[in-house]
């Protein structure tokens, strides 16, 4: 089963962030190496991306059938998507043990959500 | 030149052989597998050009050992004895023990130390003769995670301290339910994509069924063995109707039954019918009995609803389950209709493994609609539809759900 794991940022943990020593901060990043490594060699990562600021996201909408653009999210949006794993494993309680190794899990701002498949029983 | 499907089958059938034969000689599972996969895919490319060689199986052992041979003398730090053992004459084209190797192949890709996703990944490549790529496109992962957890399954394998040779006679029946588990699993995941999007997806479902029929014919004795086949055969049969072209599910109730494939149906029968008269029963046989009074029944109001019920009380006996007892209370409601069914199904939702299962409400809200309780029967079927986690099955219980609202809003 695939799951999509998504960490969240929000004002509170950029703040969090900023005040980090620098050896604090290379911890959360040995932390982030260290959990890649581990589903690379357990065989059930299959990707993992950290995402740009979102200043420089586009949205996209159709206008008569041509794509056209806006910068960014709205601006109210406070909890923004900042970084997701796509692992593929066993069960839900093995994708939330992987989810619970993210560092801003100790925030509360990792989400795990079940990916759809194509399985299906006879009815 | 001979063409690729020719050549994948005779390569597909001589992996398990060439990887017993080389690791009779050789030992080392682990080095032997990587060096039957790269020979695998030097003939591919060589076969198809240059055609097929006089002895195929000859000529895929010398190339096995050769890489075999290079990968150890690249190790600089393995002891000589290793390199003496190995550069000896290449082991012998003799074909009386490969199908004994298929099985003891079998047997240790299904190593309790594993996960089933490793034992899944491992069987195709180490039996099946997969490569590494088709496996990850027929899963829809990335290359590399299949040759990760290919890699890992064969070092814990190798960890387990596990040889090359038949489990000992106390854990062999435990190890063919592991074996038996993991082709029905390849077969699941090949039967359920072929009603969505499956594109470029190798045929797992006949991958299953080529495997298990080996299977049988090493150990025809095996009376679930024989129940799996026959269950594979009588459920493929119906898949060329099972969903609609732009991939929606038909329901059994409601597939066109002149496209089921006849022959595999016949197959089926023969076999299972042959097997339940002399076997001892398992719960295969009684999965694959069922299939067979679906697939013999012309018509879905033919249905022997009644037999169907006798084989899940036998089967919910010696083998229960959550799955188990809500398919045995649609036959119940099928049997002694809508309202018993239900009136089971209340009972069943108190089980902890099916409290809050989105199966429960899709059973009930059939149930409802059977009924004629259309209202209820929708909020189930949307309820369903919001927790099942396959794409083909929201599709079919929200279209369930509308026509129920439509049934009564116009009764």
């Amino acid at each position: 089963m695939k799951y999509l794991i998504l960490i969240y940022s929000n004002p509170e943990s950029r703040a969090i962030w900023d005040r980090l020593s620098a050896d604090q901060r290379a911890g959360g990043l040995s932390a982030y190496a260290a959990l890649n490594e581990d589903l690379t060699a357990s065989g059930e990562m299959v990707v993992a991306e950290a995402l740009a600021d979102p200043s420089m996201a586009k949205r996209v909408s159709l206008h008569d059938g041509q794509p056209m653009t806006t910068d960014g999210p709205f601006a109210e949006v406070k909890e923004l998507v900042a970084g997701f794993y796509v692992v593929d494993c066993e069960s839900i309680e093995r994708a939330v043990e992987i989810a619970a190794r993210v560092p801003e899990a100790d925030l509360g701002l990792v989400e795990v959500r079940p990916c759809m498949d194509l399985s299906g029983f006879e009815m | 030149m001979s063409t690729t499907t020719e050549v994948e089958n005779l390569l597909r059938e001589l992996a398990p052989q060439v990887l017993g034969a080389l690791v009779r000689r050789y030992g080392k599972f682990d080095s032997c597998e990587d060096a039957v996969q790269e020979a695998l895919l030097a003939a591919a490319v060589q076969w198809r050009s240059g055609g097929v060689p006089a002895s195929p199986k000859g000529w895929l052992i010398t190339v096995a050992s050769r890489r075999l041979i290079e990968q150890l003398r690249s190790d600089s730090a393995r002891v000589r004895r290793e390199e003496t053992a190995v550069v000896q004459a290449p082991p012998s084209t003799d074909p009386s023990p490969s199908e004994d190797d298929s099985l003891t192949l079998l047997m240790l890709c299904c190593h309790p130390s594993l996960t089933p996703t490793s034992q899944v990944a491992l069987t195709l490549r180490a039996v099946g003769g997969l490569t590494t790529a088709e496996i990850a496109r027929a899963f829809l992962v990335p290359e590399t995670t299949v040759a990760q957890r290919i890699s890992r399954a064969k070092q814990l394998i190798t960890a387990s301290g596990a040889e090359f040779r038949l489990p000992p006679q106390g854990e062999r029946s435990e190890r063919m339910a592991a074996v038996l588990e993991v082709l029905y699993l390849i077969f699941n995941e090949g039967y359920t994509a072929s009603a969505g999007v499956a594109l470029n997806r190798v045929e797992l479902t006949s991958e299953a069924i080529r495997l298990a029929r080996q299977l049988h014919a090493r150990v025809p004795e095996d009376g679930e063995v024989a129940g799996l086949l026959a269950l594979m055969l009588l459920t493929d049969a119906r898949r060329p109707a099972r969903a609609t072209p732009d991939g929606e599910l038909v329901p059994l109730a409601e597939q066109e039954r002149r496209s089921w494939d006849s022959d595999a149906i016949a197959e089926g029968v023969a076999l299972i019918t042959e097997t339940l008269a002399t076997a001892r029963i398992g719960s295969y046989q009684l999965q694959a009995a069922i299939a067979a009074v679906h697939d013999e029944a012309p018509r879905a109001e033919d249905t022997d609803w009644q037999q169907i019920l006798t084989l899940y009380d036998l089967l919910a006996s010696i083998s229960p389950g959550p799955m188990v007892t809500l398919n045995r209370i649609v036959a119940v409601s099928m049997v002694h209709g809508a309202v018993a069914g239900l009136e089971e199904l209340e009972a069943a939702n108190a089980d902890p493994a099916l409290t809050g299962h989105y199966r429960v409400d899709a059973v009930k809200a059939h149930l409802l609609d059977l009924a004629g309780d259309h209202e209820a029967a929708r909020s189930h079927y949307e309820r369903a539809a919001t927790r099942t986690l396959s794409l083909p099955e929201r599709r079919y219980l929200n279209s369930r759900a509308t026509r129920a609202a439509h049934t009564w809003s116009r009764p």
